[in-house]
């Protein structure tokens, strides 16, 4: 009789789950109205592609600190500077969440939930607060990168923690040495190469959100293309786009390089 | 050979690789820091209040954010599923093991690299100025969003399936589609189902700052708050978006440690 009740049970779950999926899938194409699509959307959409083979070059460098080359430059500064500083302020809360325990680690548990908490909260929202302290501008944009790239960074550098021999550590503190003198011989050298290739990953990311920043001021190319957009200036916007695809590609390029010979 | 390996000492001797990349590093960080001005001062005062408003939510705005926060899941799952669906043949096209034409496949793969260097809040402007405000918009950047990461994490998956039964099908007459459906799709459909829920993770958090250029979901009042001062409301919002990605996050986690 179990058996049997087990079998059938078996039988059902698949159809069941499918079930599942297709109410939810139901309840999520209700809550989308297909019919809000404004009728001009072809004619926008063939401006932009019209925009983007027929870029507007005379942007790229007029040499007044106003152009395209300035902006990605400044957009590169905020992900450069974001992810030196929270690289930084990351190995703490590294440490902090990194569990060398078997068991239950109170100190860990902490640290992953306030990591969790920073990378969950929306950058946009924390470059609205820096903008609020320091004024609008690329400096609030590095604040909010280097505040959010702790998130990830604490939980990549916390997992390559975990993950080291502790042969050496408990080698050097068997022969008299300080738990200081374990950290930097033994842990730190161990781990360095693995938190620098997290630090480019970061990078590469870090050089996409400082790109949309400027949408809500805090400096970088995000300003310039939003702009452009508005004003429906598509020549413009073609120059810009283009300007953000060869810059993150080629960061892209140049860190997956770096990368290899780190690893 | 003598004098390059005297060289090669002198080179390691005083650490000229680790002193160049110092140099660079530090000459990128002071041309970084000049460029932007960071001596700009940072009022304390400001950010605390703000931070001692925050601190304080304004529970009686939780019901009017509930309909939107509902939103931004359905945005995520539609997106998702539509981006996964149009990922699908395009993976298989830039998979080396399945396409041996190495024109189309880096033609194919080149497309995807450009898809994926545009930044998710960028393409909700782009279908902002496309389709209009709403949802909508969200939807198709999203959608687009996905598309360009999961083609890539699938050709990855589809790359690194066993040969042999593909192997065996050809030998016994089956043409490129039967290949792929008996022998390619069942030994990726776990990894598959895997980056689907990886990914509506990511939507999910995506989705919740869409809204603020105006394509749908929860982002639009944080827009709105953040406008008015009301930080008491603002930090409604973010618990809400917390409580949202945390339980979808320990959802997908669940779902995938099942599926591997």
């Amino acid at each position: 009789m179990q058996m049997s009740k087990e079998h059938g049970w078996r039988r059902a779950r698949p159809w069941l789950i499918g079930l599942a999926v297709v109410l939810l899938y139901v309840w999520a194409f209700s809550g989308i109205p297909m019919n809000s699509i404004k009728s001009q959307a072809l004619e926008v959409t063939h401006s932009i592609l019209d925009g983007l083979f027929h870029p507007d070059w005379s942007y790229v460098y007029t040499g007044d600190g106003e152009d395209l080359i300035a902006a990605l430059l400044e957009t590169l500064a905020i992900a450069f500077l974001g992810t030196f500083f929270s690289a930084f302020l990351s190995v703490p809360f590294a440490f902090l969440a990194a569990k060398t325990k078997k068991g239950f680690q109170f100190k860990s548990s902490l640290g992953k939930t306030i990591l969790t908490i920073i990378r969950v909260f929306p950058e946009i929202v924390l470059a609205l607060m820096f903008i609020k302290a320091v004024g609008p501008g690329a400096y609030a944009g590095v604040l909010a990168v280097s505040i959010h790239s702790i998130g990830m960074l604490g939980k990549l550098f916390g997992e390559a923690i975990e993950n080291i021999d502790r042969g050496p550590s408990e080698a050097i503190v068997a022969a008299g040495g300080s738990g200081l003198d374990a950290l930097t011989l033994a842990t730190l050298p161990t781990v360095l190469p693995e938190f620098m290739n997290y630090t480019l990953y970061r990078f590469e990311i870090a050089v996409r959100s400082a790109a949309i920043l400027g949408i809500v001021g805090a400096g970088g190319i995000g300003a310039p293309l939003i702009f452009a957009l508005q004003t429906r200036n598509w020549p413009r916007t073609g120059i810009v786009l283009l300007g953000i695809i060869v810059m993150v590609t080629v960061i892209d390029f140049l860190s997956g390089k770096i990368r290899q010979h780190l690893v | 050979m003598n004098t390059a390996s005297i060289e090669g000492k002198f080179s390691q001797k005083w650490h000229l690789k680790g002193l160049l990349i110092t140099l660079l590093i530090g000459l990128i960080f002071w041309a970084s820091v000049r460029d932007i001005g960071v001596e700009t001062t940072f009022s304390w005062d400001q950010f605390w209040q703000l931070l001692a408003e925050m601190a304080h939510p304004d529970w009686s705005y939780f019901p009017v954010i509930v309909k939107p926060i509902l939103q931004t899941i359905q945005m995520a799952l539609v997106g998702t599923l539509l981006g996964t669906l149009l990922a699908v043949p395009f993976s298989f096209l830039a998979a080396r093991n399945l396409v041996k034409n190495p024109w189309l496949r880096g033609l194919v793969r080149f497309f995807l690299n450009i898809i994926r260097a545009i930044p998710d809040l960028l393409l909700a402007a782009l279908f902002v100025a496309i389709v209009g405000i709403g949802p909508m918009a969200g939807v198709c950047a999203l959608t687009v969003f996905s598309f360009g990461m999961v083609s890539k994490l699938f050709y990855e998956a589809v790359e690194t399936i066993d040969e042999g039964p593909s192997e065996a099908l050809t030998a016994a007459g089956a043409n490129t589609i039967q290949t792929i459906v008996f022998a390619v799709i069942p030994q990726v459909v776990n990894p598959f189902l895997s980056y689907f829920l990886y990914t509506l993770e990511i939507n999910v958090r995506a989705s919740t700052v869409l809204g603020y250029l105006g394509a749908g979901g929860v982002g639009l009042y944080l827009d709105q708050t953040l406008s008015m001062f009301r930080y008491d409301r603002t930090a409604v919002l973010i618990l809400g978006i917390l409580a949202v990605v945390l339980v979808v996050d320990s959802l997908s986690n669940h779902l995938r440690e099942a599926l591997a």
